[in-house]
């Protein structure tokens, strides 16, 4: 008896737990993320940073998107796709209950003239050189015509894409904030503004943005996807410095660190046992390298440069940042598709180092210089590599500057050696020819461009066509070996010194609540605001 | 008085046409291009043209100043490049809380400074008109961000009199305004002693004495009136510094003021809103100098303009 009534309340007990729990997870409540720096703008075609990227994410919704947590691509406005054979069509059909924020129904139009508009000069989007394998691209994008003939409309709830080359990219193209259809009436009443009051599709409509102050995005309540989002409110609060955020998170009156945990303070969090739980440590599609000018004597001998790759020592310097980071040994960081596992890079080893530049006719080194982004951690980093150099004989004079005056001298080509670290930006998307074309590609190495080791091997260019030109869902895997090859020969020439990929750490408040992966979700930073939820 | 306001506004345009010439020439020496900021890595090269062309920044040098000033005297200061919208709605955005905390700070910086320099200044050479003294050596050189994480951290962290930091009412103002007194108060209350204490040597003073008047009444009404003036001028330059914004204490205290709006802009080169601000912070530099001179006849009569 006394059995069966314990085992009763043990039930009952169980059932009031689950219950609890399922509350727990119940829509509802709000969020108050800080951020330092103001957002710029919110209008998809032109945002481009690592703070607005998720933002807009939020607030329109794409052809396709990732699963959350995840690098996997899913289709979002679409309901179902099609590739052609050749892999140069690409037919959508739209999701019959999507809706703008204004109410009106997306239709084929809205996606065929919301790329039309990204690729139209008028608008400067930093993206428009994305749909450039869409046919009528050159003609549209010189401003000879504002419509593309490569997009299609079919019926309002069909639409098909043209390529003039196959393109296995052309999906995650799809999910690139530039690509998401906007409705053109609202565009068009606001013209610049848009960007400031933004109409979109998404989880979220923007309720209030107090410039300078904060933007308050609220539960878009007609969203088609079933209980997305889980938050009703989130609030970003700008102008917060990172340090006073974390004594306010510590306080309860913040739930997010939107600039992560300030660096001064990292190991003092990451060890304090109040913060147990409050800390997810994840990914990022992220590595540190240092360029070598291959225009730039003497780093136009591939023995200097791997020299330098051998000079280094990577293990101290990820030290210096108290381990937010992993060794690298290749340009593709660990979480990238394409990565080599096998690969071990180049061995930290001064002497042979030293046996290298001799061989290459420099036995008493030489004098260079290394630039690098004047903002914490970059300095200290820089300097190390100083040091690390100087065991071999390279004297590296250091040169410091703003963020724009590195970019400047990258794409200038006057720096011989650049440490890349702070420079702002994240990869696109999650494929390895997203790390090739503009950062090691012959089309990055020009005045202006991004590929700041000036390396240009037209060979590896055309086998990374090839393998973009496998459009194939079944053949993914042979695509990643083909890009994963490139990878490695590049690693040969040595045109970069890979230094660490960095590893993300996302502090959030108790209350906040959801699957660790959604609080480093590798293309929603900092966190994947339509997934997350607070306990009530 | 007339011509004196006729001929300081002359003097205001010119400094105002040097200020432009010169902000927009720093603009375009420093090696960095603003396009380069905008487009990102990925652009391609036509893309980063096509957006030059589009800013007119592919324009010579000259001929961008020329549309600049035309479309600024008709009263429009352009579009920011990063964020598309109207410079002049992005400063007027920041207005109130840069003058809410300019108000403040010139409060702390006059309450500190004329009460330190008055009691120095009336105690000279005693043990506490030194002390008043190294006090306001270490307000005048102690770092605002160190001073500012301090109060924060004491006053609101531990003893939770304040908030951290943000903006709304006065008690959101209390700790920014104040951190930004105690630096300003130490240089006021500098110049107070050493003003008061030349004042209080004066004939008119030992007359005052002399007839029997009560020394705080000699000091504060007949010693104030004319020790005060050097401190007037340097409210009226105060008033032109705090609204080209505080970027320090701004960013300390997430207040949401002009400096934090330039510093941003400087970072990416956002030349319309750079030019927007430095104008903003020239007008107000010589409005608060033609206010202090303003200001002076009636607290001393024999000044006439």
């Amino acid at each position: 008896m006394k059995t069966a009534r314990s085992m009763l309340l043990a039930i009952v007990a169980a059932a009031v737990m689950a219950t609890a729990a399922a509350t727990a997870q119940a829509a509802g409540g709000k969020m108050i993320v800080t951020f330092k720096d103001d957002v710029s703008t919110l209008d998809p075609a032109i945002g481009y940073d690592w703070q607005n990227w998720s933002m807009i994410k939020s607030l329109f919704d794409g052809l396709m998107d990732y699963k959350p947590g995840t690098t996997d691509l899913v289709p979002e406005l679409a309901q179902s796709y099609e590739i052609s054979p050749d892999g140069t069509q690409y037919t959508f059909k739209l999701h019959p209950e999507a809706k703008f924020h204004n109410g009106r129904p997306i239709t084929a139009d809205d996606v065929k003239w919301s790329i039309e508009r990204a690729v139209n000069p008028k608008t400067q989007s930093p993206g428009a050189g994305f749909f450039s394998a869409i046919k009528g691209f050159e003609e549209a994008n010189s401003g000879k015509t504002d419509k593309l003939s490569g997009i299609v409309v079919l019926d309002p709830h069909t639409v098909r894409f043209d390529l003039s080359r196959p393109d296995a990219t052309f999906l995650h193209v799809l999910q690139l904030n530039f690509s998401f259809p906007v409705p053109k009436e609202e565009v068009e009443r606001l013209g610049a503004d848009f960007g400031k009051s933004p109409v979109g599709s998404g989880a979220y409509k923007l309720k209030e943005w107090t410039l300078g102050q904060r933007i308050v995005f609220v539960r878009n309540p007609d969203y088609w996807k079933k209980d997305t989002p889980k938050l009703d409110e989130i609030e970003f609060q700008f102008g917060q410095d990172p340090s006073v955020a974390l004594l306010r998170l510590k306080k309860g009156e913040v739930d997010i660190l939107g600039d992560g945990i300030p660096p001064a303070r990292f190991l003092e969090v990451k060890n304090d046992p109040a913060n147990k739980g409050l800390i997810v440590q994840g990914n990022q599609l992220q590595t540190g390298y240092v360029t070598m000018n291959v225009k730039i004597k003497p780093f136009d001998n591939v023995k200097v440069r791997q020299a330098v790759n051998m000079a280094i020592n990577k293990e101290r310097i990820v030290k210096i940042i108290n381990n937010r980071a992993v060794p690298a040994t290749q340009p593709l960081p660990p979480s990238m598709p394409g990565y080599d596992k096998n690969y071990k890079g180049y061995p930290y080893d001064p002497e042979g180092a030293k046996k290298l530049l001799k061989d290459a006719g420099f036995p008493n080194g030489f004098e260079t210089e290394l630039y690098a982004n004047n903002t914490d951690p970059n300095p200290r980093i820089a300097q190390a590599i100083q040091q690390d150099l100087a065991t071999i004989g390279i004297k590296a004079n250091l040169k410091t500057l703003a963020q724009s005056a590195v970019i400047q001298a990258g794409g200038d080509g006057t720096a011989p050696m650049i440490w890349s670290g702070g420079m702002a930006w994240i990869a696109d998307f999650p494929d390895p020819s997203d790390f090739y074309g503009p950062i090691l590609g012959c089309g990055g190495a020009v005045q202006g461009g991004w590929n700041w080791s000036w390396y240009c091997n037209k060979d590896l260019d055309k086998l990374g066509a090839e393998a973009d030109a496998v459009t194939d869902p079944a053949k993914k895997a042979e695509r990643e070996e083909m890009w994963r090859k490139i990878f490695i020969k590049i690693m040969d020439d040595a045109p970069w010194a890979p230094v660490f990929n960095e590893l993300r750490f996302t502090m959030h408040s108790p209350r906040v609540k959801g699957e660790d992966s959604w609080f480093v979700d590798p293309v929603h930073i900092p966190v994947h605001y339509d997934e997350v939820y607070v306990a009530q | 008085m007339l011509r004196f306001l006729l001929s300081r506004l002359g003097q205001s345009v010119f400094i105002l046409i040097g200020v432009t010439v010169i902000t927009f020439a720093l603009a375009f020496l420093v090696p960095a291009d603003p396009v380069r900021m905008i487009a990102g890595r990925s652009a391609s090269p036509a893309t980063v043209e096509n957006i030059r062309h589009q800013l007119g920044l592919d324009r010579p040098v000259p001929e961008q100043y020329v549309r600049y000033v035309t479309r600024l005297v008709h009263g429009d200061l352009g579009r920011s490049y990063m964020q598309k919208t109207q410079v002049s709605t992005l400063i007027a955005s920041r207005l109130p809380a840069t003058l809410l905390l300019m108000a403040g700070a010139i409060f702390f910086e006059l309450l500190i400074g004329l009460t330190a320099g008055i009691w120095a200044a009336t105690r000279r050479g005693h043990f506490s008109d030194q002390a008043v003294m190294v006090a306001s050596f270490v307000g005048v050189s102690a770092p605002q961000f160190l001073v500012g994480l301090l109060l924060l951290y004491v006053f609101a962290n531990l003893l939770n009199l304040f908030p951290l930091g943000g903006y709304g009412d006065l008690h959101h103002l209390i700790l920014p305004a104040l951190t930004l007194g105690i630096g300003g108060g130490g240089w006021y209350s500098r110049v107070m002693r050493s003003s008061m204490a030349d004042v209080l040597r004066q004939d008119y003073i030992r007359t005052a004495r002399a007839k029997g008047l009560k020394e705080r009444k000699v000091v504060l009404v007949h010693g104030l009136r004319n020790a005060i003036l050097p401190v007037v001028a340097m409210v009226g330059l105060d008033i032109g510094i705090f609204m080209s914004g505080a970027v320090v204490v701004e960013s300390v205290y997430g207040w949401p003021g002009i400096g934090q709006l330039a510093w941003q802009a400087i970072q990416v080169i956002d030349i319309p809103i750079i030019m927007g601000v430095t104008l903003t912070a020239a007008v107000a530099i010589v409005l608060g100098n033609l206010l202090a001179d303003l200001v002076t006849p009636f607290i001393d009569p024999r000044v006439r303009l």
